[in-house]
């Protein structure tokens, strides 16, 4: 049911881990659903220079969480704010309807980070 | 690759030995059971000889034995043909919170025609009480259906004394036995059933085949209208080779029965044990006390990762199980089974469900406990929860709709 990008991504996922002094932080997503995301990024100047992520949540979870953090590294937080889900899941070649709401979270784990971010920064 | 299958709860293969005594009722004994001429009456004899083993093996009488397509079909016909046929005497229905979908979809259907049902709650194990029952009974109590054996946490459940209370009130008594059938010994009789569903693939049997075990004097609504068949009960040509192989493979899976079911418990608790000692933050679910459960089944929560995520992984090391997390029910909300012996949805989700079968060797398990703590200190490295985050937050947000 999962497209072969799915379960490369899934068996090898990018960016896993934490920053440390991250310059914004989301975390999406609730384990009573059995999804739950969380965003690092790091950014410089306008563009986010990396990213990391953790997830709990199934194998579309943990691909689309992947394949995000690699669809916004080295891009500016206004491109990275156009990132939608669908996005995501066409680069994974598609998700089975039911895991649809995987790459929602990716989107909207991505969407807080940048949000903590402006937020942070509005407050220096 | 080798694959090492432990999902028998979903099915099992066909025993070699069945499928040879099925291959001749495709093209040499072809003919239909209703038939007058030779090749009708040589598939006549095949079918009564089917009734017979399956009979036989749970200690009832052939004419007690009716064939149907499956599991699914046993329960539905058992329970609403229980609960039309004494519609008169009363509406009210007593199941419990972890029956299959089978059962719960079917009381759940009733209730709109009209029926009362009442799901008994469960303790940690998944148990029920007879006391339980009895306390539930009404005046208006027409037929109580509890499972012998519970298909994800493999309780097993005290249907002897269910069925002392049900006689003793003169209520029908159903049982959903689908998975108990040839794992553990079964006696009609000694239960005090009034009606059995059985499945023939979850012992090694075809697919399309199941039997419904009706005590002889219990009426129910007639299932199917049409021909003759099956005492009139369940008409449609009879599924011939099935009905050989689900007879074979009966008697076969209940041939020296406890020696087998001891020498796969064994097994299981060789592969429980070493889960809980090489992976920490685990937890067992169903019951501890191996003779109050299944034979051959496991069933564990790893906490802080979720289920489908393992079941890929085992998959990819050509391991197959199953969760019951809600990624693999085809719904948001992990297994009811689960929820109702009080497990938090975090923990529900990161169930690993491993069914042994008949072929399971030793080195399979040691295969499994070889490769699951690697898999499960990957994906905990890659989760957001650990034993420092408390359960996070239930209630702030809506689970998305896909």
């Amino acid at each position: 049911m999962y497209s072969d990008k799915v379960i490369e991504h899934f068996s090898h996922p990018r960016n896993v881990g934490e920053i440390e002094n991250a310059s914004g932080s989301g975390t999406v997503g609730n384990p009573k659903c059995g999804d739950i995301m969380k965003m690092d990024i790091k950014v410089e100047d306008g563009i986010i220079t990396d990213v990391k992520f953790k997830t709990f949540g199934c194998g579309a979870a943990i691909a689309t969480s992947s394949m995000a953090t690699e669809m916004v590294k080295g891009k500016s937080i206004d491109e990275a704010l156009q990132l939608t889900n669908q996005a995501v899941a066409e680069a994974l070649d598609g998700l089975p309807p039911v895991k649809m709401h995987c790459s929602m979270l990716a989107e909207q784990a991505i969407h807080a980070a940048i949000e903590d971010y402006k937020k942070k920064q509005a407050e220096n | 690759m080798n694959r090492i299958y432990l999902d028998n709860a979903a099915t099992t293969a066909v025993a070699p030995e069945v499928l040879q005594t099925m291959l001749p009722y495709f093209t040499e004994h072809y003919g239909n059971p209703s038939s007058v001429h030779a090749t009708g009456r040589d598939a006549r004899k095949a079918i009564e000889e089917g009734r017979r083993q399956v009979a036989a093996a749970i200690n009832a009488q052939p004419q007690e034995i009716y064939f149907t397509a499956g599991g699914s079909e046993s329960d539905n016909w058992a329970i609403k043909g229980a609960a039309f046929a004494n519609r008169k005497k009363g509406n009210h229905i007593i199941t419990t919170a972890v029956e299959h979908h089978a059962v719960l979809h079917t009381c759940a259907w009733l209730e709109k025609q009209g029926f009362k049902v009442t799901y008994l709650p469960v303790d940690a194990e998944g148990f029920v009480t007879a006391k339980q029952v009895e306390d539930a009974i009404t005046d208006e109590t027409i037929l109580i259906t509890i499972m012998t054996a519970n298909n994800e946490i493999g309780t097993l459940m005290p249907i002897a004394e269910i069925g002392e209370v049900a006689k003793a009130h003169k209520i029908l008594f159903h049982t959903d036995a689908v998975q108990a059938v040839g794992a553990v010994p079964l006696d009609v009789k000694a239960l005090n059933v009034d009606m059995l569903s059985m499945s023939g693939h979850k012992f090694h049997g075809p697919k399309g085949i199941g039997a419904l075990y009706i005590r002889r004097g219990v009426r129910l609504d007639i299932f199917m209208q049409g021909g003759a068949q099956e005492r009139g009960q369940r008409a449609g040509t009879e599924n011939l080779a099935g009905i050989v192989g689900m007879g074979k493979a009966i008697e076969l899976a209940t041939t020296n029965l406890p020696e087998k079911a001891a020498k796969i418990a064994a097994l299981r608790d060789r592969l429980m044990n070493g889960i809980v000692e090489r992976i920490p933050d685990v937890r067992i679910n169903g019951p501890k006390d191996p003779s109050r459960r299944l034979p051959n089944n496991c069933n564990v929560s790893v906490r802080y990762i979720e289920g489908e995520s393992m079941l890929l992984r085992l998959d990819l090391a050509g391991i197959a199980a199953s969760s019951g997390s809600a990624c693999t029910s085809g719904s948001l909300d992990p297994s009811h089974v689960l929820l109702a012996i009080g497990l938090p949805h975090e923990v529900a989700h990161g169930s690993l469900r491993m069914t042994l079968g008949s072929d399971t060797t030793e080195a399979d398990i040691d295969a499994v406990l070889d490769v699951l703590p690697g898999i499960v200190s990957d994906l905990r490295a890659m989760s957001v929860l650990n034993h420092e985050t408390t359960t996070v937050s239930d209630e702030t947000f809506a689970c998305p709709r896909a």
